[in-house]
């Protein structure tokens, strides 16, 4: 996909503005739904910022993504609620469903992609997870299998 | 004829609870049957277990709130309110009306021990409405400090009402703004609101921020007139999309009303406002940090002084506070210092908002006078502990507070009170712990998440949370020593001591807390192997008890790496070997025929 004349637009929306990096790459980053190496350096470019700054910016932020997304994305909460109430268990069981090994977050088929995430903001409905833009609460092990399968059919 | 108006509870939680769909079903029976029925959307107005909420309005008939509403009940619900007859079971809330009825809300109760100043229009008005607010007295403050006050007087009358910042360290607002105002005076100055809400587990400024934007705005303004700011940022969290779509339309609908721009209602004052959506770092939430990111830098934290009110954004004096704290700011102005200052205890003065987590029957969102005891906040108003499993503890503060035990819960809600016993007051996130929960395993879950989200510039805060992170995850596997709790302590101490920011400094707490009263714990999991609430998955073994299995099968089919083996009917037998000891057979079991050691 040619991403450059996109990114040229939102380069001019931003240019005259003050701290514009962050929501520029986040804008990038829609486009996408990921930053890539290009689209990194071709940022650098156009607006004479050193490469590794942008880099620098992308790596820290958890927000910021180096490699593309799945077609659906589960997010799994962390918070401290989310902990209390169970929350490794519902990460296991969706890791066994989507036969997830070690620290990989992607499924093969690129189906699905997997984060944990520090709380959804819906502590009161724990443990949480967010498939998309959808929020799933008072989870077990059983119910978000099944919820997770369900997105196969 | 009369016209009915219902409310619909439309924050996250109400959504996550499934509030779209009834609002749906709502809309299509209206519309089928004709009714003369106003539909409207609020927030959260605090209520989060009993969601979804829905609030029924009409003169002659109590003002009644429904929960736990499902989009099947909805049609009737509205069919039986229009008819007079109200299903009294399932009314929450019931507000005084001229009627005759006599209907008691299950929950009446608990809002009544609350006192609400910030929280004084959430769950009330439409968000998304800027006359819902300015007919609940909204921008009169702003009006009043433009007309009636300048900004000295401003400035006076905050710090008269002894307010103290409610982003957690407890800073006197009205100081912090005094010293603004007088750094490099007719200079371009900032205000920022501090938005980020790090702490996993509180969710205080989304609700605020979803369900009452315009409150935030109006401090904001009224600050930015006290200090000389022209121009203000809201740093917002960005796993808040509701609450940056609240907070967009509110700034439109302020400045169509010019309420922000040029010339604010006919006055000399000026002000304008953007929003930053943050990027996810949790560090961001410290001051110097948060100007760096929203310069567009990795959010690192800078050595004070200078503090930010002499050189902060762009290196113009800015004064930066919490959502909480502008949220008040108004209610202030309006009603005086004085009215303030009557809440509360004498060094804390006010209200305070808790979000209520974990194992509390009644978790949701409430504010209390400052001076009440936790364990009014947890029995009386969150309705004690759900399933009536045993206090353990409360967590307080988050990453930087602390565990505080069943023998402190009479310590009142008060900076100095909360940090005498190790933990800190923090933005306001309670979360409730039973004994299933293991207090070493908690310590473990924060410094997971402090070592993951230190910056990585203070050597003690980047490598000691890291070596913390070890021992505690060692003691939790059975493989610590008991020399170890000695090193967690001076690791403790030096990582407090050799760390720039607030982060690195607060990062040992929890581990320091949960020593402090829960030491034996630490003991047991080091000496006996034991994890006695049963989560330290090394310590646990699931088995099944021969003479009670019936043989359902219900086990081996939850298992999730298929570890159960046996035939229909007989026994079953659970390979400890290939066993991820995740509890789903302990779950599924109905005979106790399965057991956790
Ligand atoms: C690691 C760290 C995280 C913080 N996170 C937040 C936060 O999420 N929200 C907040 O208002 N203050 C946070 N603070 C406190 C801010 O630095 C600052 O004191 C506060 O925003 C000032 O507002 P106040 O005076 O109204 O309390 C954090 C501090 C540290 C050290
Ligand atoms: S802790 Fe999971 S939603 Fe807040």
């Amino acid at each position: 996909m040619n991403t450059k004349p996109e990114i040229d637009k939102l380069i001019e929306k931003y240019k005259a503005k003050k701290g514009v990096l962050i929501p520029l790459l986040q804008d990038v980053q829609s486009i996408e739904g990921y930053l890539s190496r290009e689209n990194m350096k071709y940022i650098a470019e156009k607006m004479g910022i050193r490469e590794a700054e942008i880099f620098g910016v992308a790596t820290f932020y958890s927000m910021f993504r180096l490699k593309p997304l799945g077609k659906h994305i589960i997010r799994v909460c962390k918070g401290t609620a989310c902990h209390v109430s169970g929350a490794n268990n519902i990460s296991t069981a969706i890791r066994n469903v989507l036969d997830l090994k070690d620290d990989e977050d992607q499924t093969a088929d690129g189906f699905f992609t997997f984060i944990e995430v520090a709380c959804l903001g819906c502590c009161s409905l724990a443990p949480v997870i967010m498939i998309d833009d959808k929020t799933y609460g008072k989870l077990t092990s059983e119910k978000v299998s099944q919820i997770v399968k369900s997105y196969y059919k | 004829m009369k016209q009915c108006i219902i409310k619909i509870g439309m924050a996250s939680c109400g959504r996550a609870a499934g509030a779209e769909e009834i609002y749906k079903s709502a809309e299509d029976h209206i519309n089928k049957h004709n009714l003369d029925c106003r539909l409207m959307k609020t927030a959260c107005i605090g209520m989060c277990f009993a969601e979804p909420l829905i609030e029924f309005i009409m003169s002659d008939m109590p003002d009644i709130t429904y929960g736990r509403v499902t989009s099947e009940e909805i049609s009737g619900l509205i069919d039986s309110y229009l008819a007079g007859k109200p299903q009294e079971e399932k009314v929450i809330i019931s507000r005084e009306s001229t009627s005759n009825f006599d209907i008691q809300g299950q929950e009446n109760d608990s809002l009544k021990k609350q006192t609400r100043i910030v929280l004084r229009n959430c769950g009330i008005i439409d968000p998304e409405s800027i006359e819902d607010y300015i007919n609940r007295q909204g921008y009169m403050a702003l009006q009043k400090a433009l007309k009636e006050m300048d900004p000295e007087k401003v400035v006076q009358e905050i710090l008269a009402s002894r307010l103290r910042g409610r982003g957690g360290a407890g800073f006197p607002t009205g100081l912090k703004w005094e010293i603004a105002a007088n750094s490099r005076i007719g200079e371009k100055k900032y205000i920022v609101c501090n938005a980020d809400e790090g702490d996993p587990g509180a969710f205080m400024d989304r609700s605020v921020l979803e369900g009452d934007p315009h409150s935030v705005i109006e401090g904001m303004l009224i600050g930015a007139f006290a200090i000389g700011a022209d121009e203000g940022y809201i740093y917002v969290r960005a796993e808040y999309p509701l609450a940056i779509k609240h907070l967009k339309k509110a700034i439109n609908d302020a400045y169509e009303r010019n309420l922000l721009g040029k010339n604010i209602l006919n006055s000399s004052f000026s002000f304008d406002l953007h929003i930053k959506e943050g990027a996810g770092a949790f560090v961001c939430g410290e001051e110097t940090a948060l100007i760096a990111s929203i310069e567009g830098k990795r959010g690192m934290p800078n050595i004070r002084p200078p503090y930010p009110a002499e050189s902060g954004l762009f290196g113009q004096p800015t004064n930066i506070n919490n959502v909480e704290t502008f949220a008040n700011i108004a209610w202030i102005i309006l009603n005086g210092s004085e009215a303030f200052n009557k809440l509360g205890t004498e060094r804390s003065k006010g209200t305070k908002v808790f979000a209520l987590a974990g194992k509390i029957k009644k978790s949701g969102l409430i504010e209390v006078p400052m001076g009440v005891p936790l364990r009014h906040v947890i029995y009386d108003i969150g309705g004690g502990m759900k399933e009536n499993s045993p206090f353990k503890a409360v967590q307080l503060g988050g990453p930087s507070g602390g565990c505080i035990p069943a023998s402190k819960l009479d310590t009142i809600v008060d900076y100095d009170s909360i940090n005498q016993t190790g933990a800190i007051m923090g933005s306001g996130g309670m979360v409730v712990m039973d004994e299933k929960t293991c207090v070493v395993d908690v310590a473990k879950f924060f410094l997971t998440f402090t070592q993951n989200e230190s910056c990585g510039k203070c050597t003690f805060c980047r490598i000691g949370t890291r070596r913390m992170l070890e021992i505690l995850t060692r003691i939790t596997e059975g493989k610590g020593k008991i020399e170890d709790i000695k090193k967690l302590e001076d690791l403790a101490e030096m990582i407090n001591k050799g760390s720039l920011c607030g982060l690195g400094q607060t990062a040992p707490n929890p581990v320091l807390t949960t020593l402090k009263y829960f030491r034996e714990e630490y003991e047991e999991h080091i000496i006996d192997k034991k994890c006695r609430a049963g989560v330290c998955n090394a310590l646990i073994n699931y088995s099944v008890l021969a003479d009670k299995c019936v043989g359902c099968t219900a086990c081996a089919r939850v298992c999730p790496v298929q570890c159960i083996s046996g035939e229909v009917k007989k026994p079953h037998f659970i390979h400890q070997n290939q066993c991820i000891r995740c509890g789903a057979c302990f779950n599924a079991c109905k005979f106790e025929a399965i057991v956790k050691k």
